[in-house]
């Protein structure tokens, strides 16, 4: 185990050493002290690690990862886990503003609540949220999954692609052109495996869940709408 | 960006260390903006007796022999405390208006920063470190009180630019986040009889508030009438003679985290501002929710 003082050392001794470690490597377990809401902890590692934050991270942290997996023992700042392509993040905590946006693969779990703009922009990360969501969550999603135990705020999936979106609690309101739509077996199969995954399996049944997706009403241009522009 | 800090002390034992709580939060904000930065502090009311925190950009000449010369003005006793560019003036509570008054005509070239029972307020252009040390913020005590740190995005850089803005008694409000209809809300607050010293579109967030004050709504109302009537992006932290509020816009993009304990309410921008509090590890800690009034008052 390799305990990373940030107090003591800094981020940009941490992030070096971090990003250093390619293919096979003995340092595998990692663990960063005294993050006290640092900016950019453990940004765009591209390792088959385990690394593990003991408090809560400012923005970006875990950005960009591939292969590693990276718990934040408290809650995390803004864009957490931004753009991640591989590897596994788990947040004991709560989340802040667009978590996972853009994220292209993954998993990405936050045992609290998420806050707003949840998987804005997602490409095919999985993201399970033990807690709620809140507004525009979804925004633009392309592809990849979204799971949520709790409620959805305002504007679920707003002009949403291919993503799937489960919701267990209620949804304030469904942004444009995102619907309702039937839970099929494959649904239920993927949302047990997610749910596994997401290491909530024991807190709720693929059952519970509403799926909702596109309506794919906005993919072309509907020329009677041309007036209201 | 633009950084904010806030404190609202609900333990008295830490009230002499406010000033210095205040500081590090701010220090710790600098890289959200480094163009200014102000603090607005609440302390030390005495019965019967108002603060003017004045400032001016030649002291030496502005300052001189002005307690003096308000008193023979006013026919009240006045004391002067000087920091740096600002100095805090203390006068009978019911001659606050005289005092103003006769200062416009006594010194033309002081600015006044904020006036009222308890309030201070010390802003000038530069890092949070120095605009601290300058004003000596560190030893200050007080009940509660607010920090800004700028970065400029919409109107000069300049001492008056800075926050916070107090556009009423005892009150005072920073922003993160930038207006779009402040030019024709500017124009209605004037017509109503509000006076403006800068282009800044926070300071008629803030003469919006102190109007609606005026009216009769409370605080809570005031900041709920805000959310219909301010268009833009902001996260508002405003401050009146017993009480700390705060508020975001529907869209909620400019952060905002909060931490409460038996001790305090706190404020941050970021997380980062909060981790040296006492007994952060155990506070509740939260975002405020978007288009949702919060307010605490002792």
């Amino acid at each position: 185990m390799q305990t990373f003082d940030l107090g003591k050392e800094g981020l940009r001794a941490l992030n070096s050493s971090l990003h250093a470690l390619k293919g096979q490597t003995n340092m595998t377990a990692w663990e960063v002290v005294n993050p006290k809401g640092a900016h950019a902890i453990a940004a765009g590692v591209d390792a088959p690690v385990d690394i593990t934050v003991r408090g809560s991270t400012g923005y970006y942290c875990a950005g960009m990862n591939k292969q590693a997996t990276i718990r934040i023992k408290g809650s995390a700042g803004p864009g957490v886990a931004e753009n991640m392509m591989s590897g596994t993040v788990i947040i004991d905590g709560n989340a802040s503003q667009y978590a996972g946006a853009t994220g292209r693969g993954g998993l990405l779990v936050i045992k609290g609540n998420a806050s707003s703009r949840c998987g804005v922009s997602m490409k095919g990360i999985d993201i399970v949220v033990h807690g709620s969501i809140g507004h525009m969550s979804a925004f633009m999603a392309q592809s990849g999954n979204l799971v949520v135990l709790g409620d959805a705020g305002d504007a679920l999936g707003d002009s949403l692609y291919e993503a799937r979106l489960f919701v267990r609690g209620s949804v304030k309101s469904l942004g444009a052109d995102c619907i309702e739509k039937e839970m099929r077996p494959e649904h239920l199969a993927l949302l047990a495996d997610l749910l596994k995954r997401g290491e909530a399996d024991g807190q709720a049944r693929p059952e519970e869940f509403k799926r909702y997706g596109s309506a794919r009403k906005l993919y072309n241009f509907n020329i009677d709408n041309a007036a209201a522009y | 960006m633009c950084g904010i800090v806030g404190l609202f002390l609900k333990d008295p034992k830490l009230e002499p260390q406010l000033g210095a709580m205040l500081t590090d939060m701010l220090i710790t904000m600098t890289d959200r903006g480094p163009d200014s930065a102000g603090i607005a502090i609440y302390g030390g009311a005495k019965d019967g007796l108002g603060k003017i925190t004045i400032q001016s950009a030649s002291p030496d000449k502005d300052f001189k022999n002005l307690d003096g010369d308000l008193h023979d003005a006013i026919g009240q006793p006045v004391t002067m405390l000087i920091k740096s560019t600002h100095a805090v003036l203390e006068v009978p509570l019911d001659q606050l208006d005289a005092a103003r008054s006769a200062l416009s005509h006594l010194r033309p070239g002081v600015k006044v920063m904020s006036a009222g029972d308890s309030i201070e307020i010390f802003k000038e252009v530069g890092l949070p470190k120095d605009v601290a040390a300058r004003f000596d913020v560190a030893r200050m005590k007080g009940t509660h009180g607010i920090g800004h740190t700028r970065m400029a995005t919409e109107s000069a850089v300049t001492t008056m630019g800075a926050h916070p803005f107090s556009t009423g008694p005892d009150q005072c409000l920073v922003h993160n986040g930038s207006l779009s209809n402040h030019n024709g809300l500017r124009r209605e607050l004037i017509r109503k009889g509000m006076t403006f010293e800068t282009q800044n579109d926070t300071e008629v967030a803030a003469a919006y508030v102190s109007q609606k004050l005026k009216e009769g709504e409370d605080l809570g109302t005031a900041l709920e009438s805000g959310l219909e009537d301010l268009d833009g992006f902001y996260t508002f932290v405003v401050g009146t003679k017993n009480g700390f509020g705060v508020v975001r816009d529907p869209i909620a993009c400019k952060p905002a985290v909060m931490a409460e304990t038996d001790a305090y309410v706190a404020f941050g921008s970021e997380y980062r501002a909060l981790v040296n509090l006492p007994g952060i590890e155990n506070a509740r800690v939260w975002e405020p929710e978007p288009a949702t009034v919060y307010f605490w008052e002792r």
